[in-house]
């Protein structure tokens, strides 16, 4: 079962036997839009990254992106860097994966944010989505597509935070600017 | 020009003679009906199926597959025919059980010559697992292919009933039953890749312990080692690698063989029975519910089980560095909020009347040792784990990773071939200071080694006399080199040792009396620049030899063999010429085989200024005493290393160096 999620809407990542879950995978898809003109199959190539920046208590104290593949606790990592998107459509060009039960126990918050390296907006991007996949059995448990491209370079996803004993996934989708996670930080902090 | 058909679209066919090719992700049944020009199929004879693939002007694949090509005769199909309906159908037997679960199949009528006429993806399936893809149709004399698409739930009997056939149900019976026997006598896909129970395990896998690990690595002194492990040993006889006779000589004769069932292709050699294909990874007990799987030795990938051990070794090294990363991190976090909140509860003009600061304090601290403690618990939940299997990894290890406490080195025989790695101390961190992991770097060497005799004082805060130091560097360099020289093949290791002033002559006994040196300890000046000189020119001549590929060329009396060049008491007894060497061998030598250990403290070659500085940055620099100066690659740490060294009182230095002495003049 997938939920479509929409701006703003918060799923809890709880088993639908009740167990919460352990691994998760934030996967990133897109395609570069083809350019319409006389030269048409000129497309140009457009890297996004997915970033994750791990918080405690409204302080980053960790982040994941395509320069430090591995949380230092080991518990987020980042698959590697995709400079091109996909070929095709709805596969995921680049993941990070969350093992929940190992991050540790002072981070509170994971965000999950997409950069534009390359500089183009997201008006030159098809089909990016954003998802979180269950790790331990490969079910999406949630789908976040960019819906509408704009005139913007970065896109805050979703965060993922703790409530009680599990984990919630929230989707921001709060449109921004800059080329990596760092030019982001002030469009962060007021969705922690 | 070939035509992309969408559903319902039809294309007239020029050719009378065609072929129809099916691309699907997965194995697929392929069929045809032949109908009247109602439509209506006759009877089982207008079927061409698996398990009857040829009528007149048509034939089938006798079995499932991912590609098909089916011949067509349109000419020499009976007047009766008007319409030939082409169908796939998934297996009922294994495989996926709805069309909609694998990639879209691929049909295309094709000319003799392959030329493409009309292409169809199928595509819409869902439920069905059996599909109408094409018909095939004469119109006014000439035939048409119509894209037809038409996908039935209810598999074959269901889409066989609907082209008017009485018997459908008895007959699709009889195709999966004749694919089920094609599938037989085919090779299988290899099986998907599932978490456990599936995947043949072999139930001869080998009980994991300490005598696997030492037999697997330590090498078996007989030619062919014992291989009570090899699970392919049934199947490489030489039936597995001949052609099964009778292949494609007719369903009568391939039915009578007795269907072999189906096992993982054995890529081997049927004749080399002695190249033992990997033992399978030790499979891990079924952890009992609601704690973390027992760990086993060597459950790790590899090739070997020495490659799986070190695999796991290094794994070990980065969990702890990271759950030990995690941990710090918590605490510290920890500590600044605490503080933080302490400043603002002090800060706070309201706290200072009554017992609100104090209790605002005690709140802190509070929320301060509960963050405290839950990172505490989920470490020791890592540190256990890690234990445990430090518990069962160690004494599994073969000798080049063992301790030399480890009874692996009391069974030492001599190997024959060089290992991945050898252990070169222990890491610990301040946490965990009784969680040892091997420091394993790989062979051969890249850097020199440094054993640093300058070390002013230990961690424990005992200062020991330099001339103490001295020795006990002495004494870790020679059990560095004794194991170096002891997990090489006999002869392939010459150590050499240049002791200027003779003052680690007691040290150096064990290697002095038991012969492994290739010469006495050179002394003096003299022998610095004698030995110096001839280890430059054996690089400089393997180097030229390597650079101009003519590997052949060099001079027969070189020992082509790797050296260790072990120095003491550097600078002493050296000139500016043998420095330069030095610094020569150190740069250029670990390529071409020739290695380097330095026992020296830096100070004493403190007269030579910033000129050495990148001598002693080239080299790996070790201690005799614990000391945490080493950083782990993943997040930096200070790792506390300590050195292997001999147990004192242990007579199995001597041991193996008196067996490794005794194999080299066999050797020679």
């Amino acid at each position: 079962m997938t939920v479509n999620m929409t701006k703003g809407q918060a799923i809890s990542l709880q088993k639908n036997d009740g167990g919460s879950l352990t691994a998760v995978r934030m996967g990133l898809g897109w395609q570069a839009a083809p350019r319409r003109g006389l030269f048409g199959s000129r497309t140009r190539e457009v890297d996004l990254d997915a970033s994750a920046v791990l918080f405690a208590d409204k302080q980053p104290v960790d982040v994941v992106f395509f320069r430090h593949l591995v949380s230092d606790d080991g518990s987020v990592k980042h698959t590697g860097d995709n400079l091109v998107g996909g070929v095709g459509q709805g596969g995921d060009d680049e993941s990070i994966l969350v093992d929940l039960s190992r991050v540790p126990v002072h981070i509170d918050q994971i965000v999950f944010t997409v950069n534009s390296f390359t500089g183009q907006t997201f008006q030159e991007v098809q089909n990016a989505f954003c998802r979180l996949v269950d790790e331990t059995n490969g079910d999406e448990l949630a789908r976040y597509t960019l819906a509408g491209g704009g005139a913007y370079t970065a896109q805050i996803m979703a965060k993922v935070h703790r409530t009680g004993a599990g984990w919630t996934m929230t989707a921001l989708g709060t449109p921004a600017n800059g080329r990596t996670f760092q030019d982001l930080m002030p469009a962060i902090l007021p969705h922690l | 020009m070939t035509a992309e058909l969408v559903r319902g679209q039809n294309h007239p066919l020029s050719q009378a003679r065609l072929e129809i090719r099916i691309a699907a992700g997965t194995p697929i049944v392929a069929a045809a009906t032949l109908g009247d020009e109602h439509g209506q199929v006759h009877g089982v004879e207008w079927v061409v199926h698996p398990g009857a693939p040829t009528l007149p002007g048509l034939e089938v694949s006798r079995q499932a597959a991912a590609d098909h090509r089916l011949a067509v005769d349109l000419g020499a199909v009976p007047e009766a025919v008007h319409r030939v309906h082409v169908l796939l159908a998934l297996p009922a037997s294994g495989g996926p059980v709805r069309f909609g679960a694998v990639a879209a199949p691929f049909v295309a009528v094709t000319g003799l010559d392959g030329t493409e006429l009309a292409g169809y993806t199928i595509t819409g399936l869902d439920a069905e697992t059996a599909v109408v893809a094409l018909e095939l149709y004469r119109r006014q004399g000439a035939w048409k292919v119509r894209a037809v698409g038409q996908g039935y739930a209810g598999g074959l009997a269901e889409l066989l009933t609907d082209q008017g056939l009485p018997q459908a149900q008895q007959l699709a019976h009889d195709i999966h039953e004749a694919v089920a026997r094609g599938m037989a006598r085919a090779v299988p896909m290899p099986p998907p890749l599932t978490a456990d129970g599936d995947r043949p395990r072999q139930t001869t896998t080998p009980a994991p312990g300490a005598d696997q690990g030492s037999s697997a690595t330590q090498g078996a002194p007989g030619a062919v080692p014992p291989q009570p492990a090899s699970p392919y040993g049934t199947q490489s006889t030489p039936a597995a690698g001949m052609p099964q006779p009778g292949h494609g000589s007719g369903p009568a004769d391939s039915a009578a063989q007795p269907p072999t069932t189906g096992g993982p292709i054995d890529y081997s050699h049927p004749r080399r029975q002695n190249t033992a294909p990997p033992p399978p990874p030790p499979a891990a007990p079924p952890a009992p519910p609601g704690q973390p799987a027992r760990p086993v030795a060597g459950d790790a990938t590899g090739w070997s089980m020495e490659e799986r051990l070190y695999n796991q070794v290094w794994g070990m090294f980065e969990d702890l560095a990271r759950s030990t990363a995690a941990y710090r991190s918590a605490v510290d976090f920890a500590d600044s909020r605490m503080e933080k909140e302490l400043d603002a509860a002090l800060a706070d003009p309201r706290h200072r009347i009554g017992g609100q600061g104090d209790a605002a304090r005690e709140a802190a601290r509070a929320k301060h040792d509960q963050l405290v403690e839950q990172a505490r618990a989920a470490y020791d939940r890592d540190l256990d784990q890690l234990r445990a299997e430090s518990e069962v990894v160690e004494p599994a290890l073969p000798a080049a990773y063992a301790r030399w406490d480890n009874p692996v080195w009391h069974g030492y025989r001599v190997p024959f071939e060089v290992p991945m790695a050898v252990r070169l101390g222990d890491l610990h961190l301040p946490e965990c200071p009784e969680l040892r992991i091997p420091m394993l770097i790989r062979l051969p060497l890249e850097r020199g080694l440094w054993i640093d005799s300058g070390a002013a004082g230990s961690l424990d805060g005992s200062f020991l006399d330099s001339h103490e130091l001295h020795r006990l560097a002495m004494e870790t360099a020679v059990a560095l080199a004794a194991r170096l020289v002891a997990v090489h093949p006999a002869g392939d290791y010459t150590l050499h040792v240049i002791d200027p002033a003779g003052s680690g002559a007691q040290s150096l006994a064990p290697l002095v009396w038991s012969g492994v040196l290739a010469a006495p300890p050179a002394v003096g000046a003299a022998g610095v620049a004698d030995v110096l000189a001839r280890l430059t020119q054996r690089v400089d001549l393997v180097q030229m030899a390597v650079r101009g590929g003519a590997a052949d060329s060099l001079p027969p009396g070189l020992d082509t063999s790797e050296q260790l060049l072990i120095v003491n008491d550097f600078p002493h007894g050296f000139d500016d010429r043998a420095v330069t060497q030095l610094r020569y061998l150190a740069d250029e030598g670990p390529s071409v085989g020739v290695h380097l250990m330095m026992v020296a403290d830096r100070e004493d070659a403190s007269g030579y200024g910033p000129l050495l500085d990148p001598l002693w940055r080239s080299l790996m620099r070790l201690t005799p005493v614990p000391d945490d100066h080493l950083a782990d690659p993943w997040v930096g740490h200070a790792w506390t290393y300590e050195p292997a060294l001999v147990p004192p009182g242990s007579e199995v230095l001597p041991q193996v160096l008196n067996q490794v002495a005794e194999a080299r003049t066999k050797y020679t």
